[in-house]
C-alpha cells in the first residue's frame, strides 16, 4: 500500500481512539500540515542529498505503524551494557514504557499529559519549539504521531553522578515497522546531567524511526546529551534534538554513529541568554551502505554567546556522509563566537561526502570560523608506519583509530566511552 | 646483506638513481654522500619500498632475497630499519603504542610470540637510557611537536627498540647540536655487531667522526661516482663536491 495511504489509515485510528485527548488539536493541525509537506524529497532544499522518500515509497514498504499508546508482547528486553546509571528511560517502539524503566526520586519522569497539567508552563514554552527550525513533514509526522511522550524533569540543584539513559527498542521481526518516539527534558536551574540516548533493534524488517527530543536548559545548568547509533542496515532514523539554553548554561553534545541504513540527525541549540556556551561534536564512522547526514544548526539569539562545533566522518564502502552546519547570528547577538570544523577522510572510491557550511550573520561584532575537509588517508604517515613493520591493516586502523579519538575523548562517561571505544576497535579491527 | 645491482629509479617521470651498484656485507659501517639532489634519499626510500618510486631496472638482494618484491612492512620485518629524514608527525597515535605494534608485528612476522607489558617496559627502558629519550617524550602523539632534535632521537630509539640487521640513516645527523649528535653516534656504536650493518647518508662528514665507516661513497647524479674508506670523506670535507663535479662532467 502506499505510503500516505498508510498514514492516514492510522491518523484515522488516532482519531477513533483518542479525539478526547487533550492534545488532539495539535495532532490534527500536524497531521495537516504533513499532507501538506509530505515526506521530504530532494526537492526540498534541506534534503538534497538525503533520500528518505524512496525507503517509504518503495514497492516492497509496508510500514507498521506502531500504535503511539500501548505496546504488546512484550517478553525480553536487552539490558543495556551499563551499572552506571541514574536512570534507564525505555522506549518500546516509540511508545515510553515506565514498567520496565529504572526511575529514581530526584528526577521526575512522567508523559507529556500529565506535564501539560502539572507544569503548563514548561510544555507552552518548550513542547513543540523545534517545529520553528524544523519545517518538514517528518516533524509534522512526529508530532501527529506521538503518543503520550516522555517528559522528564531534572529538579533545581539536583546533580546526577551517572548518566540518565534513554533506550529505544524496536521490535520489526514479522513486520516493517514505523516508530516516533517524542520526549521533552527540562533541566532546571543549577541541575547537571548526562543524557544518552541509544537504539536497538530485534528483527530484521526495514524499521524506521522519526524522533524528535526537545531539551531546555536553565540558568547556570550542565546538560550533557550523548546520541549513539550504531544498528542495522534495515535501520533507519530522522532524528531531531532541539536543545533550548534559556538561561546561561553550558551544554556540550556528541553523536556517533557507527552504523545503519539512512540516518538523518538534526542537531538544534538555540542560544537564548547571553554567555551561553554550546558544544557540538560528532562522529560518523561509516562502510557499506550506510547513510549518514547530520544538519546543525546554532542560533545566536543573545550577545556573548560561544559555540565551538566539531564534526568528523570516516567513509568506507559505498557509504555516504553529509554535514551540514547552520551558524546563525542575530543582529543583537554582538560578541558572538562561533566556531565549527567538519574534517572528513575517504576511504574507498565509492564513499561519498557532502559538506557545506553556513552562515548567516546579521551582527558587526562576531568571531566566527568554519573549515571543512575532504581526504584520504595520509599516504606520508602510512608509509612511516609500514617501513617499522605494521602491515597494511594496522596500519590504517592506528590512523583512523588517531582521527576517531579527537571526538570519542568528548564523551564523558567513562564507561560509555570504554563501550564506544571498544565498538570502533571491532569495527576497524583493532584487536591484539 | 646487501646486493645492490645496477639500480635504475625514477619518480613521476623524472630519473634520478642512474644504476647503482652497491655490496654491504654484515659487521660493515658505509657512508654514502653527496651534494643536495644527488639522489641519497631517493635511494633511501626505494631500499625502504616507497611506492611513489618506480624501479625502471636492476635488483637488490637483501640477505639473499629479492627485496624489491617485499612490501614496506615486510621489509622491515626482513630486518630493514630507514631513520627517515623527516620523520612524520601522527597526531592521535602514541609512541609507545606505535613502537609497541611495530615490535610485535615484527616478532609475529619472525615466529616468536609477542612480548607481554612488562617485558616490552623493560626493554623500552634499557633503550631509552641508550640513546638518552625521556618517557615523557613517548607518551606523546608520534612526533607531534617534536624538535628536529628529538624526531632524530626517537629514530634511533625506534632503531634500538626494533633490532633491525641493516640501519639506514638518512641525515639522521642533520638539525643536531654536538651533544645529541654524540648521543646518537653513540646509540648507533652500541648496536653494532658483526651481524649487522649500518648505511649511513649524510653531506656533511661531521657525524662520520663519531659513526666511522668502513666505505665511504659518492653519490652524484643517481650514480656511485666514486668509493673509498673514510679518508675519502676528509678530502671531500677539504675540497668540497666541486671536484667531484668537475671529475663527473669529465666522464658524463
Ligand atoms: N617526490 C618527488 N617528486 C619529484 N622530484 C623529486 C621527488 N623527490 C625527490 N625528487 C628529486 O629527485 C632528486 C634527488 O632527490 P633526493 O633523493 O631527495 O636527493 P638527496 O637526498 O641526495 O638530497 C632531486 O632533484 C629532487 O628534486
Ligand atoms: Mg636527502
Amino acid at each position: 500500500m502506499e505510503f500516505n495511504q498508510l498514514i492516514q489509515d492510522a491518523f484515522n485510528s488516532l482519531t477513533q481512539e483518542q479525539s478526547e485527548d487533550t492534545f488532539f488539536p495539535i495532532r490534527q493541525k500536524a497531521y495537516e500540515n504533513f499532507q501538506r509537506q509530505g515526506i521530504p524529497t530532494s526537492k526540498h532544499e534541506e534534503w538534497k542529498y538525503t533520500r528518505i522518500n524512496s525507503i517509504v515509497n518503495n514497492a516492497n514498504a509496508a510500514f507498521n505503524f506502531a500504535t503511539p499508546f500501548k505496546v504488546t508482547g512484550i517478553e525480553n528486553i536487552p539490558a543495556l551494557p551499563f551499572t552506571q546509571t541514574a536512570l534507564q528511560l525505555v522506549f518500546v517502539d516509540g511508545v515510553f514504557y515506565e514498567e520496565l524503566s529504572m526511575l529514581n526520586d530526584t528526577v521526575e519522569v512522567c508523559s507529556m499529559q500529565q506535564a501539560s497539567v502539572r507544569y503548563p508552563d514548561y510544555i507552552k514554552k518548550h513542547a513543540g519549539h523545534s517545529s520553528r527550525y524544523i519545517k518538514d513533514g517528518m516533524q509534522a509526522l512526529n508530532t501527529a504521531f506521538a503518543g503520550n511522550g516522555l517528559f522528564v524533569l531534572v529538579p533545581k540543584n539536583t546533580v546526577l553522578d551517572a548518566p540518565i539513559y534513554i533506550h529505544h527498542i524496536t521490535r520489526s521481526v514479522a513486520n516493517q515497522l514505523f516508530v516516533q518516539p517524542r520526549s521533552l527534558v527540562v533541566v532546571e536551574e543549577n541541575a547537571q546531567v548526562q543524557l544518552v540516548e541509544m537504539y536497538s533493534n530485534e528483527g530484521t524488517q526495514e524499521c524506521f524511526t522519526n524522533q524528535v527530543t526537545e531539551i531546555a536548559v536553565y540558568d547556570q545548568a550542565r546538560m550533557e546529551y550523548y546520541k549513539l547509533q550504531n544498528q542495522a542496515s534495515h535501520c533507519h532514523q530522522v532524528g531531531t534534538t532541539h536543545i533550548q539554553q534559556v538561561g546561561k548554561c553550558f551544554t556540550h553534545c556528541v553523536t556517533i554513529t557507527l552504523s545503519g541504513g539512512t540516518v538523518r540527525n538534526n542537531l538544534n541549540l538555540v542560544l537564548e541568554a547571553p554567555h551561553n556556551e554550546g558544544h557540538m561534536y560528532g562522529l560518523y564512522l561509516l562502510d557499506g551502505q550506510t547513510h549518514a547526514d547530520n544538519h546543525t544548526i546554532v542560533d545566536n539569539l543573545a550577545p556573548d554567546c560561544f559555540s565551538n562545533e566539531f564534526y568528523k566522518g570516516i567513509m568506507d564502502g559505498k557509504s555516504n556522509g553529509v554535514f551540514n552546519g547552520k551558524i546563525f547570528v542575530r543582529q543583537i547577538a554582538q560578541k558572538t563566537n562561533a566556531y565549527q570544523s567538519n574534517k572528513n577522510v575517504l576511504l574507498s572510491d565509492t564513499a561519498q561526502v557532502n559538506t557545506k557550511p553556513q552562515l548567516e550573520i546579521f551582527a558587526d561584532d562576531v568571531k566566527c570560523s568554519h573549515g571543512c575537509t575532504i581526504g584520504r588517508l595520509d599516504d606520508e604517515a602510512m608509509f612511516y608506519l609500514k617501513a617499522r613493520g605494521i602491515g597494511d591493516k594496522k596500519a590504517k586502523a592506528l590512523l583512523l583509530h588517531a582521527f576517531a579519538e579527537e571526538i570519542v575523548e568528548q564523551v564523558k562517561p567513562e564507561e560509555l566511552k570504554k563501550y564506544i571505544e571498544n565498538l570502533i576497535n571491532e569495527r576497524l579491527e583493532f584487536g591484539e | 646483506m646487501l646486493q645492490i645491482k645496477n639500480l635504475h629509479a625514477k619518480i613521476e617521470d623524472k630519473q634520478i638513481l642512474n644504476g647503482i651498484n652497491l655490496t654491504i656485507n654484515a659487521g660493515e659501517v658505509h657512508a654514502i654522500m653527496g651534494p643536495n639532489g644527488s639522489g641519497k634519499s631517493t635511494l633511501a626510500n626505494v631500499l625502504a619500498g616507497r611506492s611513489d618510486y618506480e624501479v625502471t631496472a636492476g635488483e637488490v638482494l637483501f640477505k639473499d632475497k629479492d627485496l624489491l618484491s617485499f612490501s614496506p612492512e615486510d621489509r622491515a620485518r626482513e630486518g630493514m630499519f630507514l631513520a627517515f629524514q623527516y620523520p612524520v608527525e601522527i597526531p592521535g597515535v602514541s609512541t609507545t603504542n606505535f613502537i609497541k605494534t611495530a615490535v610485535n608485528e615484527i616478532r609475529k612476522y619472525q615466529g616468536e610470540d609477542p612480548l607481554d607489558a612488562v617485558a616490552f617496559l623493560k626493554m623500552m627502558k634499557e633503550k631509552m637510557k641508550l640513546v638518552n629519550i625521556d618517557q615523557s617524550l613517548l607518551s606523546r602523539s608520534l612526533n607531534e611537536g617534536f624538535s628536529g632534535g628529538e624526531k632524530k632521537r626517537n629514530e634511533i630509539f625506534q632503531m634500538a627498540m626494533l633490532e633491525p640487521s641493516l640501519a639506514i640513516l638518512d641525515e639522521t645527523d642533520s638539525g643536531l647540536d654536538i651533544d645529541a649528535l654524540r648521543i646518537v653516534a653513540n646509540g648507533v656504536n652500541t648496536l653494532r655487531n658483526e651481524n649487522n650493518a649500518v648505511l649511513v647518508v649524510t653531506h656533511y662528514q661531521r657525524l662520520l667522526d663519531y659513526i666511522v665507516p668502513d666505505y665511504v661513497h659518492v653519490l652524484y647524479k643517481g650514480r656511485i661516482v666514486k668509493s673509498g674508506t673514510k679518508e675519502l670523506a676528509l678530502e671531500l670535507e677539504a675540497n668540497g663536491y666541486d671536484f667531484i663535479k668537475q671529475n663527473v662532467g669529465e666522464i658524463a
